[in-house]
């Protein structure tokens, strides 16, 4: 199946999108949705500010959904959506659509995918809502609930793909895979309970999906998922009692790897692609069901409709031109791929036990979390020593101009900001002209329902199905369960990371902030911070460890923090420098206005910006009075490290 | 934001007076600062919060909170937290973290970690990293729990460590609680052994654990009443929603605040911080001058009990630098 992930700006904008694509030859949907409907805020909130409709489309109630979907038989369809604390609503949203399409679509005709894997927005991709007990409840309730009622959907898509954009390597990838898979089946067994038939476990074990990665070491990365594909059977046996070879099949769909795609000469990212493909299509014995390509201009903003297009055609000539599809597994008895294979079971296995002993993958968040930020601080430490290269960055840099990014926009998207206010209005109009005291009663059905812990409680689905259908908006609902369930922080994982390996390099440095330590009376405080929804912590996390390694105080406050959050911190702390990490596309509305709230709360220490940020946009950002911008080609740490030191000393009049 | 360019400390410290909760991070900013000019900025204001100028001790109670790495300590102290706001009653944490011992530098996760609404004017939250300072605390921060103490209604100093640490703490608070992590040992073993001093209140967290929570305080009862201190309060709290015994936790340390004659001890925790200072920056050699500890603690108890740490410390030194006058007498 093939299928680019696509949506953005509105509803209707992104519907347009979809049939286009499908008129081209696209064979299932792939839905993403903003952040705000990922993380369970309306586009009025607060927290939403400059992230409405920016990575995907904002989905705020039933009547979005209806809109997205119009003209797109469900019946027939295959939509993967990628969404995952909100999923049981999302999937509420689309069950209600479907039956409200001519002819309408009923529960056991829909099919597709919903992401759901918490455990992996804890350990990297941020968008959680509720803390991982209650998160854990809902996965298994709607697992549950489509194995009786949506048989063809798959409830769940465990991710191994970010913890390889957070830094996994491959043994990691698939430890930390499959031990979250153990803890869903684990919750979802209990769910069923003791008097559930092998039959219905199984069943359960066979709509159990993966969502991998693949990097450009390709051959590496096509052993990951053959040993993968071994674990999870032996996980399918000896622990579910599963024997239908059919249930125990490793079905994966993946998204070819993102973080070793570069800002620097963006074009070479379309042959990274393409060998990443290869990781996954190659042998027939791990070959993925679906594929999504990331476009060539990913690390520079969001991809056009061009850039998918081209990513769509990547796949078509390797699947219609090419001769992989035509011959058995090609690896068959090949001793370098067995020996690979033989090597990533040992590793997985180990990290697997470690996981174990801290009680399972839900207790083992900070520690996987600890690992992570490990094995990506080890990663960016080869690039910038040159053992790791990355062609066009660290090694042959020399360039021509690119005249792929020579348009007024640099050859990306850009999300008309009017969205946002119409997106607000839409809401409050929405609010207003439904039957206020139906919507009230489903969400009070919701509460008691979520509140009820008893072990005949009942399946969050059912209130939710009919929260959707009243009119209820996507806050509205998770609001309900934040308040019965709590909100909650993940653990950063900074802490856990343990001390850099000395080198001239990071001595010559802590030398200088031992300096300026002397100057300025106080060791020199720094806050890292993310502002907006945008839950990709890799690059915040990494400045975080370096300062700390060069002998800085970090104050490290974690993502989705609102403008006056960060000021607060800033003004409390006393902080020299302020460091800000934004991925989303949404700098342009929220930078301004943290420093907005800086400058009102009386901080006038300097802010550096890092993140994807298209070149047009930083003179934008200075005049806003941010000091300097990093985007991903500034991969130098050190460098960095340097510059804000200088800053420091310049900006508090004690310059070295 | 350095230290040096803020209002003067006699400036500040008057405005903490008049209890203007707005320049605590200034005060900090001072306090934490070591140059010269900043130094003697801060005694300034420490000597306009000091009971001898206030005429009294300063009204704010300052809690101690100290436990081991992931026993649940900041997820108590937001619902701490939130039941003194409840209550109306102002609060500033000062969260002391660990340093890397190779770089010097440390991350401040406490913050992301404690939770309050970030338009409350009446919450100050401030991280600091221990740094090369053994004992558990910051430097400054037990001058600033003093300063902060006149301006603000309740000062928490959280610390991370059991055994050891607590002296310094004891001395820097008016009640130490300690945080039990439900199945560790460790404060059991400390308790029996007399490794650590008995705090003031004992908590077992994660309440929701069931009998592995349950046992632990049994135990640490047990030992308590073996050690003759069945005074000693042990709560069991769980953060998890529904929270319980949050509300009883904060009676408790309201109980003991009442109990203990907080005059006398922030007198003898001054002189004994006044005398450890001392000898942290003067030496054994300048002690033994002096003519041994017993006898500096005996000039210290002479002093006026209202005198701050600054003075007390320049007691001990000017008998120390005149050899000729010995020590003095009454």
């Amino acid at each position: 199946m093939m299928r680019t992930y696509a949506g953005h700006s509105t509803a209707k904008a992104s519907n347009e999108l979809y049939r286009r694509n499908l008129e081209k030859g696209q064979t299932g949907l792939s839905v993403a949705f903003d952040l705000p409907t990922q993380t369970g805020y309306d586009p009025d909130d607060e927290l939403s500010r400059g992230e409405v409709g920016k990575v995907g489309v904002p989905i705020a109630h039933r009547g979005d959904m209806e809109a997205l979907l119009e003209g797109i038989p469900l019946g027939e369809m295959n939509t993967s959506m990628t969404i995952n604390a909100t999923a049981a609503w999302l999937l509420a949203l689309y069950i209600v659509a479907a039956e409200s399409q001519s002819p309408p679509a009923s529960q056991d005709q829909l099919q597709g995918t919903t992401q759901n894997d918490i455990i992996k927005e804890f350990l990297a991709r941020g968008t959680y809502a509720f803390p991982p007990g209650p998160s854990m409840r809902l996965i298994a309730d709607m697992v549950a609930y489509t194995v009786l009622h949506i048989p063809k959907w798959n409830p769940i898509n465990i991710c191994s793909y970010h913890l390889q954009e957070a830094g996994a390597t491959p043994a990691q990838e698939i430890a930390y895979s499959m031990s979250n898979a153990i803890a869903v089946l684990d919750a979802v067994k209990e769910r069923l309970g003791e008097s559930a038939e092998q039959d219905t476990m199984s069943k359960v074990f066979g709509r159990i999906s993966f969502f991998v990665n693949a990097g450009v070491r390709f051959v590496e990365e096509h052993a990951k998922l053959r040993a993968m594909s071994i674990i999870w059977e032996e996980i399918g046996r000896q622990r579910y009692g599963v024997t239908d070879e059919k249930l125990l099949r490793f079905r994966y769909g993946v998204q070819v790897n993102s973080l070793g795609l570069t800002e620097a000469q963006p074009e070479n990212n379309v042959q990274r692609i393409v060998l990443e493909a290869l990781a996954v299509t190659l042998g027939r014995n791990a070959r993925a069901r679906a594929i999504q390509l990331p476009a060539w201009n990913e690390a520079l903003g969001l991809p056009r409709p061009f850039d998918q297009q081209w990513s769509l055609r990547i796949q078509q000539v390797l699947a219609y031109e090419t001769d992989i599809l035509d011959y058995p597994d090609i690896f068959e008895g090949s001793k370098v791929m067995d020996g690979l294979v033989e090597d990533l079971l040992g590793k997985a296995r180990a990290e697997m036990a470690v996981v174990a002993e801290h009680g399972g993958a839900v207790d083992a968040v900070p520690y996987m979390k600890g690992a992570l930020v490990e094995s990506h601080r080890e990663r960016i430490r080869r690039i910038e020593a040159g053992e790791q290269i990355v062609v066009g960055q660290n090694r042959f840099t020399e360039t021509e101009s690119s005249p792929l990014t020579a348009d007024a926009e640099g050859g990306i998207l850009v999300v008309d900001p009017a969205v946002e206010a119409q997106q607000i209005e839409a809401v409050r109009q929405w609010r207003s002209s439904r039957d206020q005291a139906a919507v009230d009663a489903a969400l009070g059905e919701l509460a008691r329902v979520a509140a009820d812990e008893s072990a005949e409680r009942e399946n969050l689905m059912v209130p939710t199905i009919a929260a959707a259908r009243a009119g209820a908006t996507t806050g509205e609902w998770s609001a309900t369960l934040r308040k019965v369930f709590d909100s909650y922080r993940a653990p950063t994982g900074v802490g856990e990371a343990a001390a850099a390996v000395s080198g001239p390099e990071l001595e010559e440095l802590r030398e200088q902030v031992a300096s300026l330590q002397e100057r300025l009376g106080r060791r020199p405080k720094i806050l890292v911070g993310k502002p907006g929804l945008d839950g990709h912590s890799n690059g915040a996390e990494q400045i975080a460890v370096r300062a700390r390694d060069i002998g800085m105080d970090v104050v490290y406050s974690g993502i989705r923090l609102t403008p006056s959050q960060i000021a607060k911190s800033a003004v409390d702390e006393g902080v020299h420098v302020i460091g800000l990490s934004i991925l989303s596309g949404s700098h342009r509305e929220l930078i301004p206005a943290v420093i907005q709230a800086l400058r009102q709360a009386g901080v006038d220490a300097p802010v550096v910006v890092g993140g994807i940020i298209p070149d047009q946009d930083v003179p934008a950002l200075k005049q806003a009075g941010v000091a300097a911008v990093y985007t991903p080609k500034d991969f130098d740490i050190s460098k960095i490290m340097r510059e804000i030191v200088e800053l420091v000393g310049e900006r508090a009049g004690v310059p070295a | 934001m350095s230290g040096s360019e803020q209002a003067s400390g006699n400036d500040l410290g008057r405005r903490l007076r008049e209890r203007d909760l707005t320049v605590a991070p200034a005060v900090l900013n001072l306090l934490e600062s070591t140059t010269q000019a900043d130094r003697e900025q801060a005694l300034a204001l420490l000597s306009e919060v000091s009971p001898a100028r206030l005429g009294h001790e300063p009204r704010g109670r300052v809690v101690g909170v100290t436990g081991p790495p992931g026993a649940g300590k900041s997820t108590l102290l937001s619902a701490l937290l939130r039941t003194w706001r409840d209550a109306d009653r102002s609060v500033a944490m000062l969260a002391v973290d660990p340093s890397s011992r190779a770089s010097g530098g440390s991350l401040l996760g406490d913050r992301a970690r404690i939770e309050f609404d970030p338009s409350d004017r009446r919450v100050f939250i401030r991280s600091t990293a221990a740094g090369e300072r053994l004992g558990g605390l910051a430097f400054g921060t037990r001058a600033a729990g003093q300063a902060l103490a006149a301006a603000f209604d309740v000062v928490v100093i959280e610390t991370v460590g059991v055994g050891q640490a607590e002296t310094e703490i004891a001395d820097a608070a008016d009640v130490v609680v300690v945080v039990v992590q439900p199945g560790s040992g460790d404060v059991l073993q400390f308790l029996k052994s007399g490794i650590m001093e008995i705090p003031d209140v004992l908590v077992v967290t994660k309440a929701d654990l069931g009998q592995v929570a349950v046992s632990a305080r049994r135990d640490l009862n047990a030992a308590l009443r073996s050690l003759g201190r069945r005074d000693t309060p042990v709560l069991s709290v769980s953060s998890v929603p529904p929270p319980s015994g949050i509300e009883q936790l904060a009676q408790a340390i309201d109980e003991r605040l009442a109990a203990i004659d907080l005059p006398a001890r922030r007198t003898a925790a001054r002189r004994s911080a006044a005398l450890s200072d001392f000898v942290g920056e003067y030496g054994m050699r300048a002690l033994r001058g002096l003519g041994g500890r017993r006898t500096a603690e005996r000039l210290l108890a002479e002093q006026d009990p209202a005198l701050g740490e600054a003075e007390l410390e320049q007691a001990l030194l000017s008998a120390a630098g005149d050899p000729g006058r010995g020590v003095r007498g009454a």
